[in-house]
């Protein structure tokens, strides 16, 4: 054993909390009792670990601290003599350095249960960023841009819903996983997109939310081995976020993927996200996240914007179409179609589309418009997509796209 | 095992006509809702199950004071008011979810769940 640093505490704490109260959770079926004797044992390690040195299970270490702690809390509040037969029960203290039995199955069930669809899709994502993910309320409030009183709120609600209503504790049956999985990996895409073009507030990306959600992702992969979405998934955000460095400039402005410097991509995460992409391709069993990586995988996959297979993108949207027939994917497929038949053929398409209030929409279309070199009608597009944008960033880069118009 | 509400919501001002424009389908939905009545019995679910007239037959009390105070209508002036309720006994929120959606087609209207306090 080694004295540690607080920094690798915090490492260790982020990466076993999930595990911490999901074993406590299966146990003692009681979310706040669960996380709050996590919380108490991390409470613990911080204390004891920079002297004494960093255990070599340090996930089993602090589960069992917990637990003991947590039958401490049950004997000492049992007022009923059914809770006191039910603590004592629990047998005595256990070797915080003995074996700890897996608890995979227990992470899957928490992440299942804090997604479940009778919970509001916000309080699905504040639950798991705080039960699954270890972050702090404070950490979660901040990165929704709301009061911290106000996601302690909804987190407290959500547990309390949870209890009440009696939502399972496990991972949905066969015939219903396939939509509750869905569910999953759309609150997990849901914290990457929110970091990687927030909604509100004033950075472009935030970094701290997109590494969050890839950490969830791998979780979640490692949890179910052989679901192609969730490889699919993954890949999508590794893809995505290999090209953060290159997405804003020095003035912080977004730019856009011809205008990227590519040499600043990751090449790491892009190997990565292609053996997934491959590995999608294998099974042959094709979905949403798994063809929007593909299609970032041929992104990737072009030394320069003009080396980009837009036919392979253009075939892969149309596979998309299908299997998601939404008019926010018609879009994306305009953009290829563009590049495929021409700005013209595009317009028509994106004419078609009723998008009003999504300001993508207004984007693409001016610059279609633009390309035509319908310079009025662009600029009138272009401050319409402008006005739509809570990013700072991609809206520093509309503006200089519509005033180079003018 | 928690027990929950199950509640048929409808616009106020509906008729069984409004609801079911169709007689035929209104029998039909009747005879269903009757079947469901029964595997809720047979399943061990059922606790209590009833329709209930049309809101404007309500009357709101307020027995708070010293005397009664009597009024028409139903207590919420919301534009939905419950058209009837099952009260079952389910292993979980998914086995009351599932029996929800077996009431909600059977009787052609959403479905509130909402559980019982325990003990």
């Amino acid at each position: 054993m080694s004295t540690t640093p607080h920094g690798e505490v915090e490492a260790i704490y982020r990466a076993e909390f999930g595990t911490v109260v999901a074993s406590l959770t299966g146990r003692f079926r009681d979310l706040d009792l669960a996380e709050e004797m996590a919380q108490e044992a991390f409470v613990e390690a911080v204390r004891r670990w920079p002297t004494e040195g960093v255990p070599p299970n340090p996930g089993g270490w602090l589960t069992v601290v917990a637990r003991n702690k947590a039958l401490d809390r049950l004997r000492r509040e049992s007022t009923r003599q059914a809770r006191h037969e039910e603590a004592e029960m629990l047998t005595a203290h256990e070797d915080p350095a003995g074996p700890v039995t897996s608890v995979t199955d227990e992470r899957l069930r928490l992440l299942f249960t804090c997604c479940h669809p009778a919970l509001s899709r916000e309080a699905q994502v504040a639950l798991t960023l705080r039960l699954l993910g270890g972050l702090t309320v404070p950490e979660v409030a901040n990165a929704f841009l709301v009061p911290e009183r106000t996601m302690a709120q909804r987190i407290t609600r959500a547990k309390r819903k949870i209890a009440a209503a009696n939502i399972p504790y496990r991972v949905p049956r066969d015939h219903e996983l396939p939509g509750r999985l869905r569910g999953v990996l759309a609150v997990v895409y849901l914290v990457f997109t929110e970091g990687h073009l927030p909604g509100s507030g004033a950075d472009g990306i935030r970094d701290d939310l997109c590494a969050e959600a890839i950490r969830l992702g791998r979780v979640l992969r490692q949890l179910m081995p052989d679901e192609p979405e969730v490889a699919g998934l993954l890949a999508l955000m590794l893809l995505t976020d290999a090209r953060r460095a290159a997405r804003v400039d020095a003035g912080g402005a977004l730019v856009t993927l011809d205008e990227q410097d590519r040499s600043l991509w990751d090449t790491a995460k892009i190997a990565e996200g292609h053996d997934l992409v491959r590995e999608c391709l294998r099974r042959n069993r094709p979905g949403h996240y798994q063809l929007l990586a593909a299609v970032n995988a041929v992104h990737t996959d072009a030394a320069t914007a003009a080396d980009t297979d837009w036919g392979q993108v253009l075939a892969l949207y149309d596979q998309l179409y299908a299997v998601t027939p939404t008019q926010v994917v018609a879009l994306n497929r305009a953009v290829a179609l563009a590049e495929v038949e021409g700005a013209a053929s595009a317009l028509v398409v994106v004419d078609g589309l009723d998008l009003d209030a999504y300001h993508p929409y207004h984007a693409t279309r001016a610059d279609l418009l633009r390309r035509l070199g319908r310079h009025p009608e662009a600029v009138a597009a272009y401050d319409r997509a402008i006005e739509l944008t809570a990013n700072p960033a991609e809206g520093a880069l509309l503006a200089a796209r519509r005033d180079a118009l003018t | 095992m928690t027990q929950y509400l199950l509640s048929v919501w409808h616009d106020k001002d509906a008729t069984p006509e409004d609801i079911y424009p169709d007689p035929a389908e209104r029998e039909a939905s009747y005879a269903e809702t009757g079947t469901f009545n029964e595997e809720l019995r047979a399943s061990g679910n059922w606790v209590f199950a009833g329709g209930l007239h049309s809101p404007n037959t309500a009357t709101v009390v307020d027995g708070t004071g010293d005397e009664p105070v009597t009024t028409d209508g139903p207590y919420s002036e919301s534009k939905e008011q419950i058209g009837g309720f099952w009260v079952v006994e389910a292993a979980d929120l998914d086995a009351a979810i599932e029996l929800a959606a077996r009431g909600s087609k059977a009787c052609r209207g959403k479905v509130e769940v909402r559980p019982f306090q325990g003990e």
